[in-house]
């Protein structure tokens, strides 16, 4: 399948690639190939250098040194677009669509029409159609775009990659975002790809992804290549300890726990969503100090809602809210937090940090005025620096510095400036979602060892999770929602993945299980 | 995961404050060039000019007074858009609030005859803070509560302050002889003292200075400039982390204001003893360039603010030097403003494709 032919070149090559952000080195003396028809996954943990390396090839950056070859030839790309030109298309996990566009404009946006200076959109659709088509995209190219579900969004990242003319395919962590449904859809259309001709780098850091679907990988650490190997030769545990240089600890044992007095008490919310559709339809649900409960669920059934509503982002239409037996019914986030309300949010960049300040300043983002961050209004440079240290080192953050800005951090360090700081407010209630998403699965780990230490110190934690294994292995009752309702709650000793996942389809008439916890 | 690409690695604040000064001198440098060019198009030689300009500005005591006294109103305003702009909420009102500021400042001075300077200074003072902040809440109450646009509200109190303030100097409060468009004089001991006479050096370089530091305690020491920044930057985060967004920018549309109320009463009671129909001249205005020249940082103000007083200030010496009209040296600052502008754009792309082309490989 490695379509290798010892006479052509590869694809690209990448020689030699060395790449310093002030005094950090993002990428040191890296080689990489992609063959022709290759599915070739990219390897590394949080920090290790794989968005540089990929946003190098696709003209974001420029190497400090080293060699770029595409089909043999060296170039140097000094924007996007001389990339493209080159038939190299790159999705970025956070897609740059244009939310109020149709899914046909999105993808000619920037492109000549036929008849310069008028938009020839019937010729435009005609081509997107048939380029989706051949492609199996399934897509309704007049749909607007915020409108649709990420997955969607995804098909069109790449629709528009390859009505460019992309030939080299790069995704950055696909399929971080994606339901277990839309990743299997997904893994068919890069298939699909390769077969069709097409060279695709997958950054990933789900390990069976690239037993099921690569040809090839390439492990970084710490901005060097560590190996490069055929997919079908290495294991999982293998690829793992490649990517942390060594073998990973078994995880933490669950300790037993009675759970305590209800922490978080929620009765008969319901609520709108943003298009002012009910979200959720009468969710009752409890979590007592000392125990984790999972909310399993396909997204967009009302998780993110139900998060708001709980962090005081969304006033409910009905229902109660009661942390640490507070009313926190419509309450301001502030209150919440105030009552113990600790809040790992779905959104990093959008709403769990300022990206243009200081990781040290994000950090004491809601304690920035109290003792020992400041005194009489006037803040302590010298304490918020101090903690900074300190969640640096406790968290394994790697920044350049503690006052780097918070957007040149990789995307799994940003993760975990969020939870270095929820962690630290020693919060009652954790509402955790999606805590791991972008994380290596060292760092996976470490966060599913601080949510279980969490819950023995006490502490009742929210999980909200589309990644069921999450859910099962750490939850101590799995509250399955779907369609905002909570469908049934099960004791996770007993539950079964397939009685889950018949449920997260909605599919399971055991009304039994239907009633609140 | 993703990561778009940041340009660089937030520089210690030293190195930061030492590049935007950079910035704009390599702007302020760029703009006198291409203004050569004009005035060479226009017959004069730019090297007379600029001296002329320069004296003008620099040259004597009573020059660099006049620039001291021209910069002075617009630091406060300047330093009030900053703070705004800085926490996300486009106040372009300042014109308007300068106004009302004025208003409120002549106000008081008129009535004041008989007090006491201790008691009539700081009533002026504290009325032209009141005017300006007065005018710059209600749109941000606007904001806060009903989601106006800013933007549209300040500008359309900018027209009925301007209008205001043409009433009661044509009607209510007309000079005695009712000739010019204009009140009386103030009464004297509302006055801001002359502290370097002969020159126009008055007491509200003081009060330009003291906001200053104010602000900069405010804008970069106090948690409240911690949670304005962080509503500048990101909305979201800041309603996640508890922050009140409305309740900031009630603070700066009001801190704002008085600013720049602050600005016209300086030049009630420092300057002019009365006020005139148009005593602010577009101040208002300005004053949004030089914060955003000044990148927003309290320091960075007061060096735009002392650059455009400066040109102005020299200005006209240049006109009557080499003779070519006040209105290059308007060009010049609006090519200043340009460069800065440009820079980033200047840095990015072009100018790297075009040092590649000559760079030896
Ligand atoms: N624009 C930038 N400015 C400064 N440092 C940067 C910038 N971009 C990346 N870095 C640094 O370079 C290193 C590598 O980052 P990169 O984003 O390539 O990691 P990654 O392998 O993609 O990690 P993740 O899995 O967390 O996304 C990190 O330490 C990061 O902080
Ligand atoms: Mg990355």
């Amino acid at each position: 399948m490695v379509g290798k032919c010892s006479s052509a070149p590869p694809r690209v090559t990448l020689e030699d690639i060395t790449k310093h952000f002030g005094p950090v080195v993002a990428n040191d003396g890296v080689d990489f190939t992609l063959a022709d028809a290759e599915i070739h996954a990219l390897l590394g943990e949080n920090g290790a250098g794989k968005t540089t390396l990929m946003n190098i090839l696709y003209g974001l950056y420029r190497p400090d040194s080293g060699a770029i070859r595409v089909e043999g030839e060296i170039v140097q790309f000094d924007s996007p677009r001389e990339a493209i030109a080159h038939g190299i298309g790159m999705v970025h996990q956070h897609f740059m669509l244009v939310p109020a566009l149709t899914v046909l404009e999105n993808v000619i946006l920037g492109m000549r029409s036929k008849h310069e200076p008028l938009l020839d959109f019937g010729d435009f659709r005609r081509r997107v159609m048939d380029t989706a088509r051949s492609y199996n995209l399934a897509v309704d190219v007049d749909a607007r775009v915020s409108q649709l579900p990420v997955g969607v969004q995804q098909r069109v990242e790449i629709l528009k990659a390859l009505f460019r003319g992309a030939r080299t395919l790069i995704l950055d962590e696909p399929t971080a975002v994606l339901t277990p449904q839309e990743v299997d859809q997904f893994f068919d259309v890069l298939k699909g790809l390769r077969e069709a001709g097409y060279s695709i780098v997958l950054i990933t850091h789900k390990l069976h992804e690239v037993t099921a679907l690569c040809d090839r990988v390439t492990v970084l650490r710490g901005g060097r290549v560590v190996g490069v190997e055929r997919a079908d030769n290495v294991t999982r545990e293998q690829l793992a300890r490649m990517m942390v240089g060594r073998d990973l600890p078994r995880s933490g044992e669950r300790q037993e726990i009675t759970p305590g007095a209800p922490v978080l008490e929620i009765e008969g919310i319901e609520c709108l969503n943003a298009r002012r559709l009910a979200a959720l339809r009468g969710i009752s649900l409890a979590v007592r100090r000392g125990e984790i409960v999972g909310i399993a669920g396909v997204d967009g059934n009302g998780q993110s809602e139900l998060a708001e509503v709980i962090a005081g982002l969304r006033a409910p239409t009905a229902g109660q809210v009661r942390i640490n037996g507070r009313d926190c019914t419509g309450a301001t986030p502030r209150r919440c937090f105030d009552a113990g309300l600790g809040h790992i949010p779905q959104d990093r960049l959008g709403t769990g940090l300022v990206p243009e300040l200081s990781v040290a300043d994000n950090l004491v983002l809601q304690t920035h005025a109290d003792s020992p961050f400041a005194q009489w209004g006037t803040l302590d440079r010298d304490a918020i620096a101090e903690n900074a240290e300190r969640q640096l080192e406790a968290f394994s953050i790697r920044a350049g510095s503690r006052d780097t800005a918070t957007n040149t951090l990789s995307g799994g360090n940003q993760q975990k400036v969020i939870l270095a700081r929820e962690f630290s407010r020693h919060p009652d209630i954790m509402l955790a979602v999606q805590p791991t998403r972008g994380l290596d699965i060292a760092a996976a780990q470490f966060v599913h060892e601080r949510l279980l230490a969490a819950r023995a110190g006490n502490t009742g934690v929210l999980l909200i999770s589309t990644e069921l294994d999450e859910i099962m292995a750490l939850s101590d009752r799995i509250a399955v929602i779907f369609e905002g309702r909570i469908v049934g709650v099960l004791d996770s000793a007993t539950a079964s993945r397939e009685r889950v996942g018949l449920m997260m389809a909605g599919q399971d008439d055991d009304a039994t299980a239907r009633a609140a916890i | 995961m993703t990561d778009v690409p940041a340009t660089m690695v937030t520089p210690s604040r030293v190195s930061q404050i030492s590049r935007v000064v950079g910035q704009l001198a390599v702007a302020v440098v760029a703009a006198l060039a291409c203004g050569a060019v004009l005035i060479l198009v226009a017959g004069a030689n730019p090297v007379v000019g600029y001296v002329a300009l320069f004296n003008g500005a620099f040259g004597s005591l009573n020059s660099i007074v006049e620039v001291l006294v021209k910069a002075t109103p617009l630091l406060l305003a300047g330093l009030g858009i900053a703070i705004a702009f800085k926490s996300g909420y486009w106040n372009i009102g300042a014109e308007g609030q300068i106004f009302m500021g004025a208003l409120a400042a002549v106000w008081v001075g008129l009535n004041a005859h008989g007090w006491p300077a201790y008691v009539a200074m700081p009533a002026i003072i504290g009325a032209g803070f009141l005017g300006g902040a007065v005018w710059g809440l209600i749109p941000g109450i606007l904001r806060a509560r009903i989601g106006a646009s800013e933007i549209i509200t300040t500008i359309m109190f900018n027209y009925i302050a301007f209008f205001v303030v043409n009433y009661f100097v044509t009607g209510p409060l007309v000079e005695a002889d009712q000739f010019l468009p204009q009140t009386d004089p103030i009464a004297k001991s509302a006055e801001l003292p002359r502290i370097l006479r002969p020159t126009r050096l008055h007491a509200g370089i003081f009060i330009a200075m003291a906001a200053t530091v104010a602000l900069y305690w405010v804008m970069i020491r106090s948690t409240f400039g911690f949670r304005a920044r962080v509503v500048g930057a990101n909305e979201a985060a800041a309603r996640y982390a508890g922050i009140s967004v409305g309740w900031t920018w009630l603070v700066v549309s009001g801190v704002a204001g008085g600013l720049a109320g602050l600005a016209g009463m300086v030049e009630v009671a420092g300057v002019h003893q009365l006020l005139l129909e148009d005593i602010s001249g577009g101040m208002g205005f300005t004053a949004i360039v030089v914060a955003l020249l000044g990148w927003l940082h309290p320091v960075g103000v007061v060096i735009a603010a002392i650059l455009f007083a400066a040109l102005d200030v020299g200005a006209d010496s240049m006109q009557r030097v080499i003779g070519v009209p006040v209105t290059l040296v308007y060009i010049i600052q609006a090519l200043v403003v340009l460069f800065v502008l440009a820079r980033s754009a200047l840095e990015h792309d072009m100018f790297r494709r075009i040092w590649r082309r000559f760079r030896p490989e």
